[in-house]
């Protein structure tokens, strides 16, 4: 049988390619000192963090700021299940670089992930989650990961991966229905995680939450749900400036798994007092 | 003309200054207070979950409850916090496996020193109490630093209201200094109801003044009839 | 020496070299803060919460950040509460000598240009950040300022640390040509959602609302939460508790200060 190729690498834990053993023992060199009580028999010292990383400090740096982003990713539950809602921009520091990054994607027929922070990461563990459905799929049983088993691995990839000094950059939402009750959860880049039965990334956290708190109930239809989304999707818009007004919303019923085309939210720019101003403040500079 | 000169982006050998602009840790707060009694064990913890100043869930629980005899309440960074508590789970499963009987409390608070230690050079950022009831049915208590140093004690508080609750705890449930010649006993005489009060006022009181205390207080009471869990809501602001 | 000017950051930088090798300052009382604003058809409403703190503790759970300017102008602070006290004391004591020279009634224009000045010169260092609003000739006025000194003129504005959570309902729920009650609704709900969402900001809503000649401050507008357990067993500390040591008694002279003055040798006070 060919070997599959894996991110997944039992020394280095979830979320790294590498080799089946970090450290060469004593069984594959010679000049390495069988275990004893002093030396663990990994062949490692005591207490060392992770050698490649410790040896390369100062040298790969690309890691440490993320380079193309994207913002917020709101998320609520509701009568039939889960919506999840992000606009599609991925910013290159403040230039609108892709304006139609789709950051909402679907994992299989009962889970979606929303994603901010920098994109390429988002890619990569798009693929750690398609080798995992590959996997599924030629065991051929119809099994599934359920949105909770792709909540906790991530919550452990993006955990193994800070825990490198190597993290991947991202807040990711994880939505989906598991035996007809919605679930809702999100990872944070160094390893934080949650349920809730609302949840936003980034700026959402302090624009829409506060929406979320007062009007969300598990109960709400669609349509309350919906509206409840876009509500705070144009709160975003307008105070959050790495938002643009082209989202996307994704929905997990008992029907499966949908993700909308993207669609603008109208706007309000006409108000009176906004006309001028500056005529509250004639006489001063 | 002297003009100041910016700091060079790099260091004379050559290398990149090292200035990390993320940081592995963040504080998630939350307290949590455990008292010993003669036949019980009080255990309690706030239910918030936070990040700078804002609030990420109003109900999460710092609790591993082993059995109903043993628990683990663990305040500080909260992937730290579930990763430490799924290590320690594995190990009490194992535990069972290996020796066929339900691990002490003295072997839980044992193992724990050592998995904190473990880390010694890249800790957990996590600040525990084991507590449950000992061989003899008496309350156990043992508090942790971040990298596993510990000791038993009659009672303990730990988290971001520390400061404000255990100078409370001391005062009121004074116990004997360990210097004290005959030793006297150090475990609080307070009949259960009364600790459970203390221990309520304790979390009322440290939610007015704490910012990352708040939502509400869950409370598992441990005698040898088993664990009982009682939930009160505490201030949202 | 080379002169430099009127105003010297010596003692910043001094500051700033001493922090830097390790020595702290000393720790100063941060309102936190959600502060908001509104302007509606015949005033301006002025919101606050009335939480203070030091670091992650509270350092008072009901103070006052909606403070007076004028009789027609009020003004919220956000930042290190004793800069907010200090400017907006400033400017009302500058006012008040103002109204007396020229028998009119005070412009929120005049508070916001004296409020900027002192700020910008100041380079950002007395750190209040403001929501001033009032009415004068020319009607309703909301301005907020920045610590370093610029500012805003809008319908709706909001500072402090629960500027964002407060915002967002501003943003959901302005509508043109709110009424007062309206108006007074959607600021304490402003407020509201600065204290529930934002752990700087706490405890219970204060309120302003300015018309034209008529000031309704409504000091804790809203009274949110109270403790939600009492104790059962409150600890009483019987009489005796604290043993007495040792027991001296003082006759005290019951003659008033007044009285002895009087007919004592003190100087009478000159009243030419």
């Amino acid at each position: 049988m060919l070997p599959v190729p894996t991110s997944h690498s039992p020394a280095l834990g979830p979320g790294c390619a590498g080799p089946s053993l970090a450290y060469a023992s004593a069984s594959t060199r010679s000049d390495i000192a069988p275990p004893s009580a002093q030396q663990p028999c990994c062949g490692s010292e005591p207490f060392m963090v992770d050698p490649s990383a410790a040896a390369g400090l100062g040298l790969r740096r690309h890691t440490d700021t993320p380079y193309v982003t994207g913002t917020s990713v709101l998320g609520i539950t509701y009568k039939d299940g889960v919506m999840l809602a992000a606009d599609t921009l991925g910013s290159y520091g403040s230039t609108k670089r892709y304006k139609s990054f789709e950051r909402l994607a679907k994992v299989n027929d009962a889970t979606v992930l929303g994603a901010g922070g920098e994109l390429s990461d988002f890619q990569y563990i798009q693929t750690l989650l398609d080798e995992l459905a590959t996997e599924d799929y030629c065991a051929d049983d119809g099994m599934q990961l359920t949105p909770r088993e792709v909540y906790a691995y991530l919550s452990r990839v993006l955990y193994n991966r800070r825990n490198k000094f190597d993290p991947l950059w991202n807040s990711l939402v994880v939505g989906g229905l598991e035996g007809g009750v919605p679930f809702l959860g999100t990872v944070g880049m160094i390893g934080v995680h949650y349920t809730d039965k609302h949840i936003a990334t980034g700026f959402g956290q302090m624009l829409a939450r506060p929406l979320f708190r007062e009007r969300h109930r598990p109960d709400m239809s669609e349509e309350e749900a919906t509206e409840l989304l876009h509500d705070a999707l144009r709160v975003c818009y307008y105070r959050d400036k790495q938002t643009t007004n082209k989202f996307q919303i994704a929905k997990v019923t008992a029907e499966g798994v949908s993700v909308s085309e993207a669609f603008a939210l109208e706007t309000q720019w006409g108000y009176q007092a906004f006309v001028n101003p500056a005529a509250n403040a004639l006489g001063t500079w | 003309m002297a003009y100041q000169m910016a700091t060079p982006a790099h260091s004379a050998h050559g290398a990149p200054r090292a200035h990390p602009s993320w940081s592995p840790y963040d504080n998630n707060g939350g307290t949590c207070v455990a008292v010993a009694g003669q036949d019980y064990c009080v255990v309690a913890a706030s239910t918030r979950m936070s990040t700078g100043f804002s609030i990420l869930k109003r109900d999460s629980s710092l609790f591993l409850q082993l059995s109903d005899q043993l628990v683990i309440v663990t305040a500080g960074f909260q992937a730290d916090s579930r990763t430490l508590h799924k290590t320690l789970q594995t190990r009490y499963v194992q535990y069972q496996f290996a020796h066929r009987r339900p691990m002490s409390v003295g072997a839980m608070a044992q193992l724990l020193g050592n998995t904190l230690y473990y880390k010694r050079f890249f800790p957990y950022y996590t600040f525990n109490l084991c507590a449950g009831l000992d061989a003899e049915g008496k309350g156990a208590v043992y508090t942790y630093d971040a990298v596993g140093s510990h000791e038993r004690v009659g009672f303990s508080c730990q988290g971001s209201g520390k400061d404000l609750i255990q100078p409370v705890l001391d005062n009121q449930l004074k116990a004997a200094s360990p210097l004290v010649l005959p030793p006297e006993e150090w475990m609080t005489s307070l009949p259960l109801a009364e600790a459970v009060d203390l221990v309520k006022d304790a979390f009322v009181s440290a939610g007015e003044r704490d910012i990352y205390t708040g939502d509400a207080v869950e409370i598992l009471i441990i005698t040898k009839e088993g664990t009982r869990k009682e939930v009160i809501p505490l201030k949202k602001d | 020496m080379v002169a430099s000017g009127p105003f010297d950051f010596d003692l910043c930088s001094r500051n700033a070299y001493l922090e830097s090798k390790g020595v702290k300052p000393p720790r100063l009382t941060k309102t936190g803060t959600t502060i908001v604003g509104l302007i509606f058809k015949d005033g301006v409403v002025l919101g606050a919460d009335t939480r203070s703190t030091s670091d992650t503790t509270v350092a008072d759970k009901n103070c006052e950040k909606i403070h007076f300017i004028a009789p027609n102008i009020y003004c919220c602070g956000a930042g290190t509460a004793a800069d907010t006290e200090n400017v907006t004391g400033m400017v009302s004591s500058a006012l008040e000598l103002h109204r007396y020279a020229t028998d009119r009634e005070s412009r929120v224009v005049t508070a916001m240009t004296m409020l900027k000045s002192h700020l910008f010169r100041y380079q950002g260092h007395v750190s209040a950040a403001l929501v001033l609003g009032g009415v004068d000739l020319r009607g309703p006025h909301l301005f907020t300022v920045y610590p370093h000194g610029s500012t805003d003129s809008l319908p709706y504005a909001t500072m402090g640390s629960g500027s964002l959570n407060a915002m967002a309902v501003f943003e959901e729920g302005y509508k043109e040509g709110l009424d007062r009650m309206g108006a007074v609704k959607l600021v304490a709900r402003a407020i509201r959602s600065g204290i529930f969402n934002d752990l700087g900001s706490g405890s219970n809503v204060d309120v302003c609302v300015i018309t034209r000649g008529k000031v309704d401050y409504m000091r804790n507008y809203e009274y949110l939460m109270d403790k939600t357990v009492a104790r059962e067993t409150p600890v009483v500390y019987p009489p005796g508790t604290a043993p007495v040591l040792k027991e001296k008694r003082w006759k005290i002279n019951s003659t008033r200060p007044s009285e002895a003055a009087a007919g004592g040798s003190a100087e009478a006070m000159d009243v030419s």
